[in-house]
């Protein structure tokens, strides 16, 4: 019945292939069709699979196919195999649904830009790796399809690889990343040479098995699994390379760095929740990480000037609670707010493409201003994303699985208490950044002539609002604003009628989460203080647009530590200085290889000696003769002495 | 003694069809150039089609005359015994087994290649070029078949002369000075191995009363562990510098920068994987004592050659060097994975030879097409030429990629198997390896994104891949791929050769 799954993956990769061989020869039109239809079919693929294995589950509540053996040494054996359970289907609906909403958004978005069809091959491509990688039933494929959404990640962030700027950040992206990937495949090793597979369900059972809950080896595992998770999904200490990473197009920022790639370590943690069950030590490290890194990055997207960049520091404030839900155990909590996260922050960044294409590429929000009135329909989409990022009513879908997130934590022990309190003040945090993001850009006058058709043909497209811009735009804002506003609806909390829908499908795939049964006075009391916290965000995010009018107005440097969390804490200064400006110098210095001067030392050596033997051979018989006297006493001296 | 004939004469068919026709090529073509460029191809399509009969036969798919079935108890597939001096027990001896085949597969690949990527490049004394070309062909195939160590070291020297001529007349600027380094380099090592080959041969004749060069006569011979590992290391200079290994390395640079595009993807794609060769043929199971006894510092030196190498490829400004510094590194693997003495590792070398061969030698093709048409390799005069010539870039964003051992191409399986088996014996070994990775990402990436993005530093007018060109690295990455997603021909291939130095490694016996 599900045999055919493997197109799921497939139609993206077939539509990457084409574009890759004959885009340059198609024009736009076909181009945009094969782009955004192979996504499109692909989700119709993926709707057709999830609706049978919802109404005829498989044994297990999981179906394996195995495509064919991928290496076979001496007992060492990955096949490459995908596996369709509840998480797998969750995450292909979510890759395939917010996926080709994103394409047919950029079909409009992207019209004006040279490298149409190079754009949408890489965009394909990406949907195809990310399938894989959710889908993977073996963490080798599984790691296939990690480094290939970070390949794309680096080769659309350089798309406009004219500017240095966007290939630096481009590469850094891919160098940071891949220095959790690294970790990620000393993991793998690890688990090859002790449990003999790569099988993820065969590790889950195996390790469970045998390995000791807290041994070292469950713990050396679960912490190189979570190297490569933090290095993914932009969490610290490996967190420094997302903010650069919005040089991409807004499209790019939506699609892999907010919904989908970025939510990669999540997923990885989720789906080997069995070894980090085993290592408890390590699990609570995912959530610290977490509940600092809602935090950390939380008020770092309070100073941000570039909109792009308060919408990347927000994606790593929400990856952090996505952390904290699996440093307390809550598997399928995780997974509900990665949901949920994919259709707010993408509708955000969408949104936010909508009005720097308005304003001809202008990132400044201090530049913004009056955006409401000149493109209502926007206004409302981005308002009713901020609202479901702040959990605010009437927008359903942040506030679930925001709220049992927190609500879990808060029964989760004293840790859990410590992590109920850090994102508590991060929802306030969450509430003052968003709508200071708002107010400036939304609120008061313009301050940049908004384009009227002025830039090309797409400028007038792209010129008013997302509604006028024509349906490929405004539809994709549209229906995920509906999501942002119904989402919640797919796992209410039970005291407000209770459709744990999502989370009792996920429950056949990952651990139910140990809930002890809370009054309803507490559940009442734990959902009215989170709100009110991101109520009271909204007044002072009202004075900080107040007083940050004033203060752009006289273009005062900022205060220190405004610069200071400007800047991300000062992690790219600290790295720049322990890592790359050694490594660059201790290249430079060693160019022309020391290792070659000497074996240049020793081709010197023997020229200077055929010098000095030259000498002795001068003609002259006196010379010779004694050469030869002191020769036989030295010799003679020698059998004398010896 | 004739042992299988039908399949041994097909065995020296792969030395010989170069030979006759390089020459053929070289008479022919001092009146029209054109023959030895057709001859020099044809001799390689010949091979890659013996190669490829040859490959399904011993796979089982078809019935071969004359090829010994699988796991039939010889090592060997076929073999060919002419005796040629036998006072000396030397005889002109081959033998193909699964690592051989896969090795002559590779040469007639890159062979064909490298012929192509000269096409039209080489205007000075054509016929020459097209002759040294089949005649070092000729002796890496030879290198690849011989199973007598005389006439193994006969192919060694066969390759070198040769090689120092293209360098030496067709090379760039510094030609000369690179080919008396490599010529040097490689002469020094090759004479200590051929002492340790006389001295081996001598003391079995002391023990024995018999004269052989023979591989299977010598692996039994019995030696005190000190002189063992004094023939050992000779064996492992020749190979060493050959890898090469760090430190040994340093003419390769010179060499690989100065030789002209065909002489680098042979250099590179072949030459390198003789050292490799030797090591699993040779070095390794005659001397398996020595050879466990040395295997930390080979893992050492294998690590080292992997970092150093691939922080010396990121600040290079010249392309070709930077190539260069990355076979260093990769090559590495292949000491690391031989050293490992585990099945995986084992097989990832060799896997590692092949893919190396692949993506470095098709990256030379790209840097020489490169420098045709901008007459530079100087990085820091590139710059943006992705809008000119995308199909070019496109090229060298995958070829980049096979350097930073992406999975989906064959680069990462070889890597992935080198250090899941080092993992078994050395975890920190690994871990060191492991930072290389790194260190491929950031120099790789400099190095696409130099040439290819950014602003043009210069303005360059030049044309996008011609067919010729598009078809040859078009190959090249189609084979990346289809053995990245399905490696097990190769890995099937060799496996009864690994498994055979592994039992020689795990008996414990020798020197």
């Amino acid at each position: 019945m599900l045999s055919w799954t493997w197109c799921i993956p497939a139609l993206p990769l077939a539509g990457f292939l084409l574009l890759a061989i004959f885009g340059g020869r198609f024009p736009k039109g076909a181009t945009a069709a094969v782009g955004a239809g192979s996504i499109g079919l692909s989700f119709v693929a993926a709707t057709a699979a999830s609706a049978i294995f919802m109404v005829s589950p498989p044994g297990g509540g999981s179906f394996t196919l195995v495509l064919w053996q991928w290496i076979t040494v001496g007992g060492f054996s990955p096949s490459l195999s995908f596996t369709l359970d509840a998480l797998s289907v969750v995450m292909i609906l979510v890759v395939t649904g917010v996926g080709f909403l994103i394409h047919l958004y950029s079909t409009r978005f992207m019209a004006d830009e040279e490298g149409y069809s190079r754009f949408f091959a890489y965009m394909n491509l990406f949907v195809g790796s990310m399938l894989i990688l959710v889908l993977a039933g073996n963490l080798l494929l599984l790691y296939l399809g990690w480094e290939g959404v970070g390949l794309c990640s680096f080769l659309l962030i350089g798309f406009w690889y004219k500017d240095p700027e966007n290939g630096r950040s481009a590469r850094k992206a891919f160098i940071v990343t891949r220095i959790g990937d690294v970790s990620l495949a000393v993991g793998l090793f690890l688990i090859a040479t002790t449990l003999g597979t790569l099988d993820i369900r065969e590790i889950a059972q195996k390790a469970t098995s045998q390995w000791q809950t807290g041994s070292t080896l469950a713990v050396a595992v679960a912490a190189l699994l979570l190297g490569g998770a933090v290095g993914k999904s932009a969490q610290l200490p490996l967190q420094t390379w997302l903010p650069d990473a919005m040089a991409g197009p807004s499209p790019v920022s939506a699609l892999i760095h907010a919904a989908t790639m970025v939510t990669a370590g999540v997923y990885l943690i989720a789906r080997t929740n069995a070894l980090f069950t085993l290592a408890p030590p390590v699990q609570l490290a995912v959530g610290i990480i977490g509940a600092a890194g809602v935090l950390v990055a939380g008020l770092s997207a309070l100073t941000q000037r570039n909109i792009k960049r308060v919408l990347a520091y927000s994606t790593m404030s929400q990856l952090g609670y996505m952390f904290l839900a699996l440093g307390i155990g809550a598997w399928s909590g995780a997974i509900f707010h990665l949901v949920t996260h994919a259709f707010f922050k993408s509708l955000l960044f969408l949104g936010a493409g909508v009005v720097i294409l308005a304003l001809n590429h202008e990132h400044d929000i201090y530049a913004m201003g009056g955006m409401a009135r000149k493109s209502p329909f926007t206004f409302w989409m981005f308002l009713i994303a901020a609202f479901a990022l702040t959990a605010l009513p009437p927008t359903t879908a942040g506030f679930a699985s925001k709220d049992l997130i927190l609500a879990l934590a808060w029964q989760s022990g004293s840790a859990g208490r410590v992590f109920w309190a850090l994102g508590l003040a991060g929802v306030f945090v969450t509430s003052v950044y968003i709508f200071r993001l708002v107010f400036i850009v939304f609120a008061g006058n313009p301050r940049t002539a908004v384009a009227e058709g002025a830039h090309g043909g797409g400028g007038h497209a792209a010129g008013r609002d997302g509604m006028q811009a024509g349906a490929a735009m405004g539809i994709p804002l549209a229906i995920l604003a509906a999501l942002c506003l119904a989402g919640g609806f797919l796992s209410l909390p039970h005291d407000l009628g209770g459709t744990p829908y999502l989370l009792n499908f996920l429950h056949t795939a990952l651990p139910a989460e140990t809930m002890p049964e809370t009054p309803l006075r507490t559940e009442w009391t734990l959902q009215l203080v989170s709100e009110a916290a991101s109520v009271l965000g909204i007044p002072v995010a009202w004075l900080v647009y107040r007083r940050s009018r004033r203060v752009a107005a006289v273009a005062a440097r900022p205060a220190a530590i405004v610069r200071f969390l400007q800047g991300g804490w000062g992690f790219d200064w600290l790295y720049d200085r322990l890592f790359v400006r050694p490594f660059v110098w201790l290249s430079r210095i060693n160019r022309r290889d020391v290792v070659d001067r000497i074996s240049d030392g020793v081709g010197g050596l023997f020229m200077l000696l055929s010098r000095a033997f030259r000498w002795t051979q001068n003609g002259r018989v006196r010379w010779y003769a004694a050469g030869l006297a002191a020769g036989a006493a030295l010799i003679v001296a020698a059998v004398v002495l010896l | 003694m004739m042992a299988v004939a039908g399949g041994g004469i097909l065995l020296a068919l792969f030395i010989f069809v170069p030979l006759v026709l390089g020459l053929a090529g070289w008479v022919l073509g001092r009146r029209q150039a054109g023959f030895s460029r057709w001859l020099t191809l044809a001799a390689n399509l010949f091979n890659l089609c013996l190669a490829a009969v040859l490959w399904l036969g011993a796979a089982g798919a078809t019935h071969f005359p004359g090829l010994a079935a699988p796991g039939a108890g010889s090592p060997w597939l076929a073999e060919l015994h002419v005796p040629w001096i036998p006072g000396l027990g030397v005889s002109f001896s081959l033998g193909l087994d699964g690592l051989s085949l896969t090795m002559l597969g590779l040469t007639a690949l890159l062979g064909a290649m490298a012929v192509l990527s000269a096409w039209t490049g080489i205007t000075k004394r054509v016929a020459f070029f097209y002759f040294n070309i089949s005649l070092v062909l000729a002796g890496i195939n030879g290198v690849f078949l011989a199973t007598d160590l005389f006439l193994f070291v006969f192919f060694w020297e066969l390759m070198l002369v040769p090689m120092y001529f293209l360098i030496d007349i067709w090379g760039h600027e510094n030609r000369h000075k690179a080919a008396v380094k490599f010529f040097l380099f490689t002469q020094v090592g090759g004479l200590l191995m051929l002492v340790a080959i006389i001295a081996l041969a001598v003391l079995h004749s002391m023990a024995t009363g018999a004269w052989t060069f023979a591989l299977r006569d010598l692996m039994g011979t019995v030696v005190s562990p000190v002189i063992g590992m004094l023939l050992m290391l000779g064996f492992f200079a020749a190979f060493a510098v050959k890898l090469p290994a760090f430190p040994l390395h340093t003419w390769l640079p010179d060499a690989h920068t100065e030789a002209p595009t065909a002489g680098s993807v042979i250099l590179a794609g072949l030459l390198l994987k003789t050292g490799g060769y030797g090591l699993i043929r040779f070095a390794v199971p005659l001397f398996p004592a020595a050879s466990r006894a040395f295997a930390p510092v080979a893992i050492g030196l294998a690590v080292a050659g992997i970092v150093y190498g691939g922080i010396m490829a990121y600040s290079q400004k010249d392309m070709k060097r930077v190539v260069a510094y990355t076979s260093v590194s990769h090559l590495g693997f292949v000491l690391l994975g031989i050293y490992a003495f585990t099945p995986q590792a084992l097989s990832g070398a060799v896997l590692q030879m092949v893919s190396h061969g692949i993506s470095t030698g098709a990256l030379f093709v790209l840097v020489g097409a490169l420098q045709d048409r901008i007459h530079t390799r100087d990085l820091d005069r590139m710059g943006g030429l992705w809008a000119q010539v995308p199909r070019m870039g496109a090229a060298a964003l995958v070829l980049c990629m096979a350097l930073v051992g992406l999975p989906g191409l064959v680069n990462f399986v070889s890597e992935f198997l080198v250090l899941v088996g080092t993992w078994q014996v050395s975890p920190v070994a690994t871990i060191l390896a492991g930072l290389g990775l790194v260190i491929a990402t950031v120099y790789a990436l400099r190095l696409f994104q130099t040439a290819f993005h950014g602003v043009p530093r210069e303005t360059w007018t030049l044309a996008d891949l011609s067919a010729r060109e598009t078809g040859t690295l078009f190959l090249a990455i189609a084979l990346l791929v289809l053995f990245g997603l399905y490696p097990m021909p190769i890995l099937h291939m060799v496996e009864q050769s690994v498994s055979g130095v592994l039992a020689v490694i795990a008996a414990g016996g020798g020197a």
